[in-house]
């Protein structure tokens, strides 16, 4: 991929170039990277909606049966509203193919850069595949293993007649009739280990027989590999990128980028007084926000770690300054801080938050990634994710004592278990709210207080409508107050990540 | 037989003769450098030598087959064991960049040993075996060879006597040497039927449908399990051999054919015999499984799996029996003898070497050399044909 050299921000796309042979297909091995030029806005943004497409495959793959008509019929969607490849048979998609081209190259020079954003980004790249090669027609697969030279054969009508009984008996549930109508393919038996290492296969001179069914599973295969091996040599090319200084604080935060609104900036500041913090605490606050103030009641003392996660948490829920500090100043006092402590120090560094010192950045609430993967907590602090952080069987005892139930308990504990630290807090939200569908996908405890007191104040439609308009995505956070206008973190229009701004967000702490 | 009984203590004088005129380093040098192509195949080889006294030296490698000569007429190793081709020369592999240091190429193996039978044969144990037991080991090879032969389409196999008490198989195709860990690991796994170990009485279960693989072994046992159990033991001559047969299989499993009428150990193996036993097929899957647990080829996955594994190389001495490790002609696979096969003290008492009992094994080894060859070149043609060179 070329980059224009110096300020040039756009550039000229291939105009007019439209040439329909590049893509053939709608779906793609990515064996050929981009040779095209691309401006930087799109760069970024086509790298961020592929993420957000993935971010949804992961979420539906774990709350959904992988290939059911929810699954399938939500996926769709996601891929439609996102405008990428959804529909094999669509001739005319060549915007959408390019793109789904582009972005997935770019996404992998952010992903090659440790193991386990190698294994995320391969295993979601496999689930989206496999989602679009199962909605491809029998001629459409045939088309599609020519165009990636697997030129598996398929067998033929005598050759079937010879082997049929070793067929039947290789292939287990297969009768003689299902072996008659199935389209059988001669796979080199390399390629279909796992058929042949558990002898579900008939195998003849090195070629493994596979039926049509189990064809997926072995292109899968396939496409894994060439994508590690792929992932492996980007990852040696990468500090060539990375020098690039227009695309190194891209990159950098791309894999641990959160991407929706920042709830830095509130319309309804001020809507929450200081004392219905106490309950909604309990109501709205994630769990996160829930124990820091606690923690903070408690001890009448926060560490830093917790006064920046839980400050900033408040900032974003509409706290003013003033209440702010009031709200410090009340509690650190009944500690062992005096008020003129209090004044010369820690009012210091909560103005600091609310952008009214030192370089006055507005600071932005942290979002559950942030939360989730920077400054662990240790002994003394309150701060961080309890799903990440807690010991399992002490989060356990904090959910009995909130009389949640056995089973909800027991699902968010496998949630924990399988590291899915954001779906067990969905399901807390689930829990504490008592609804069956959290209705969005977390990724901001702003988010979740947002959400939370739309849907107590009865505000909140079943359905999200995707069309929002502009200017209420970046900067907004609704109040109880608020009319339902959600803003869930997957959602519509470009997020704009100002570069900037993402340089001090992970340089602030 | 050996007519002499075998002293290790004479290996020290007799191995500098075997390695002097007996050992067939030409044919062994043309193996391994597989048409010289590349030339560092032959020089990244590892060789691992046990000298006396269990001195036991790894990553040997050698310029050329002349070099390995001397160093093995040099030093005399109890035994040669032959491991993979590396991506640096082994005998240098301090001076390489760690992680740099890699198995890169090996023959596929396998390691068939009769104790691994020890649960389903009463006339030996451990490592001792006999004319009876050692049917096991025709029938292991009869299964493998097939299955690699017809359904992985493998061609140059050559099977060997490891010199004590199994059999070893060398796949050197050129393709497969390649074959990485998981593939070995899904060619064992593909072979294997008999599982469990001391705690599993029934060690084989067949499912609704036979792969085509285990009836095409199953036929293969059949035939050599009526000539084992009736022919050879001839066990409906008498009452007593019929017992000698009984008393080689185990009891649970004729306990698990008779179905269980018996509860009690102590049954009566006559009225077993009489209510259609092994001759008579009554219960045709318990039947089956039986034979497969009695019979079917037990396969050692550590050894196949591992592209850096080392065994131990075609015509080394086995240091406990003093028999050379030979190769075995698979057209004369039934007529294998185990005992027939050359001790070192017997080779070396006959004066003109070429007239030795080795001679004969070396022509098997020398066929299989050819037949790859022949291969080789055909392969080439092939290629400038359709490149049109002429």
């Amino acid at each position: 991929m070329q980059f224009y050299r110096g300020n040039r921000l756009k550039c000229a796309r291939l105009a007019g170039d439209r040439r329909g042979d590049r893509y053939p297909h709608s779906l793609q091995f990515y064996l050929q990277p981009p040779t095209e030029n691309i401006s930087l806005s799109e760069f970024e943004s086509f790298a961020v909606d592929r993420l957000k497409l993935l971010k949804v495959v992961e979420n539906l793959g774990v709350s959904y049966l992988k290939g059911s008509p929810e699954y399938k019929s939500k996926l769709e969607m996601e891929l439609k509203k996102l405008k990428f490849p959804y529909r094999a048979l669509a001739e005319e998609d060549y915007d959408a193919r390019r793109k789904d081209h582009l972005s997935h190259f770019i996404l992998r020079l952010a992903y090659c850069q440790s193991e386990e954003l190698r294994r995320w980004f391969i295993q979601q790249e496999m689930d989206l595949f496999r989602y679009r090669f199962t909605e491809l027609t029998e001629d459409l697969i045939k088309n599609f293993l020519t165009y990636v030279n697997l030129a598996y054969n398929a067998i033929s009508k005598e050759e079937k007649d010879t082997c049929a009984d070793k067929l039947v008996n290789s292939t287990p549930g297969f009768s003689g009739a299902k072996v008659v109508d199935m389209a059988y393919y001669k796979v080199p038996w390399s390629h279909a280990v796992d058929l042949v290492r558990t002898r579900r296969i008939y195998l003849h001179d090195g070629f493994a027989f596979v039926p049509h069914q189990d064809l997926v599973a072995i292109v899968l295969n396939n496409y894994r590999t060439n994508l590690s091996k792929a992932l492996a040599l980007t990852a040696r090319s990468l500090p060539v990128v990375q020098s690039d200084e227009r695309l190194q604080p891209l990159l950098n935060h791309l894999s641990h980028a959160y991407v929706g609104p920042d709830y830095s900036i509130q319309k309804n500041t001020g809507k929450i007084s200081l004392e219905q913090i106490d309950a909604l605490s309990v109501k709205s606050f994630p769990l996160c926000m829930r124990q820091l103030h606690k923690a903070l009641r408690d001890n009448h003392h926060l560490r830093h770690g917790g006064r920046m996660q839980y400050g900033l948490f408040l900032k974003g829920i509409g706290l003013t300054l003033e209440q702010a500090l009031q709200f410090w100043k009340s509690e650190f006092i009944r500690g062992k801080v005096d008020a003129d402590k209090f004044d010369k120090g820690y009012a210091y560094s909560i103005r600091h938050n609310y952008g009214k010192e030192g370089k006055r950045t507005d600071y932005t609430p942290y979002s559950c990634m942030k939360i989730i993967l920077s400054n662990p907590p240790s002994q003394g602090d309150y701060h961080g994710c309890p799903f990440r952080h807690s010991d399992p069987e002490l989060l356990k005892q904090k959910l009995q004592s909130y009389k949640i139930s056995p089973t909800g308990i027991t699902q968010v504990l496998d949630l924990v278990k399988g590291m899915h630290y954001q779906l067990a807090c969905q399901k807390y939200f689930e829990l504490i709210h008592d609804v069956d569908d959290i209705g969005f996908s977390l990724n901001h405890p702003n988010q979740y207080f947002a959400e939370s007191q739309k849907l107590l104040s009865g505000g909140r439609e079943i359905k999200k409508e995707r069309n929002q308009p502009e200017n209420s995505q970046a900067k907004q956070s609704s109040q109880k107050s608020t009319p339902a206008s959600s803003t869930p973190s997957c959602s519509n229009t470009k997020a704009e990540i100002k570069l900037e701004e993402l340089e001090d967000y992970f340089t602030e702490d | 037989m050996a007519a002499w009984p075998f002293e290790p203590g004479s290996l020290p004088d007799l191995l500098p003769l075997y390695y002097r005129r007996l050992f067939p380093f030409g044919p062994y040098g043309r193996w391994l450098r597989y048409g010289g192509v590349p030339k560092s195949y032959f020089e990244n080889r590892e060789f691992s030598f046990t000298l006396r006294d269990d001195i036991y030296v790894r990553y040997q490698s050698f310029s050329n087959p002349q070099e390995l000569e001397r160093e093995i007429q040099k030093t005399n190793p109890y035994k040669i064991d032959i491991g993979a081709v590396y991506s640096h020369r082994p005998n240098q592999h301090n001076t390489v960049h760690m992680g740099a240091f890699q198995a890169q190429e090996k023959e596929l193996v396998f390691d068939i040993d009769m104790t691994d039978y020890d649960d389903v044969r009463r006339c030996c144990s451990s490592a001792d075996i006999c004319p009876k037991c050692w049917t096991l080991m025709t029938i292991a090879i009869r299964i493998i060879d097939r299955a690699l032969t017809e359904d992985f389409g493998i061609r140059h196999r050559l099977w060997v006597y490891s010199g004590r008490r199994g059999v070893h198989c060398w796949v050197c195709d050129d393709g497969v040497r390649k074959w990485s860990s998981t593939l070995r690991s899904a060619v064992v796994e593909y072979l294997t039927l008999v599982k469990g170990g001391e705690d599993t009485i029934k060690k084989v279960t067949l499912g609704d449908t036979i792969h085509p693989f285990i009836s095409e072994s199953l036929s293969i046992v059949e035939k050599y399990f009526e000539d084992y159990a009736l022919v050879g033991q001839d066990i409906l001559g008498s009452r007593e051999s019929w017992d000698k047969v009984l008393a080689l299989l185990p009891e649970h499993i004729l306990f698990v054919y008779c179905s269980g009428k018996n509860e009690e150990l102590e049954w009566d193996r006559k009225s077993c015999l009489s209510r259609g036993s092994l001759c008579h097929p009554g219960h045709p899957d318990k039947q089956k499984e039986i034979m497969l647990q009695y019979c079917f080829p037990r396969l050692d996955i550590n050894v196949s799996k591992g592209v850096n594994h080392l065994l131990k190389s075609p015509f080394s001495v086995h240091p406990k029996t003093g028999r050379v490790s030979v190769p075995i002609d698979l057209k004369k696979v039934d007529e294998f003898d185990p005992f027939a096969v050359p001790t070192i003290r017997c080779l070396c008492a006959v004066s003109d070497y070429k007239k030795t009992s080795l001679a004969p094994y070396v022509r098997v080894f020398e066929e299989f050399l050819e037949e790859m060859d022949n291969f080789r070149k055909g392969e080439l043609l092939r290629i400038s044909d359709s490149k049109r060179d002429f």
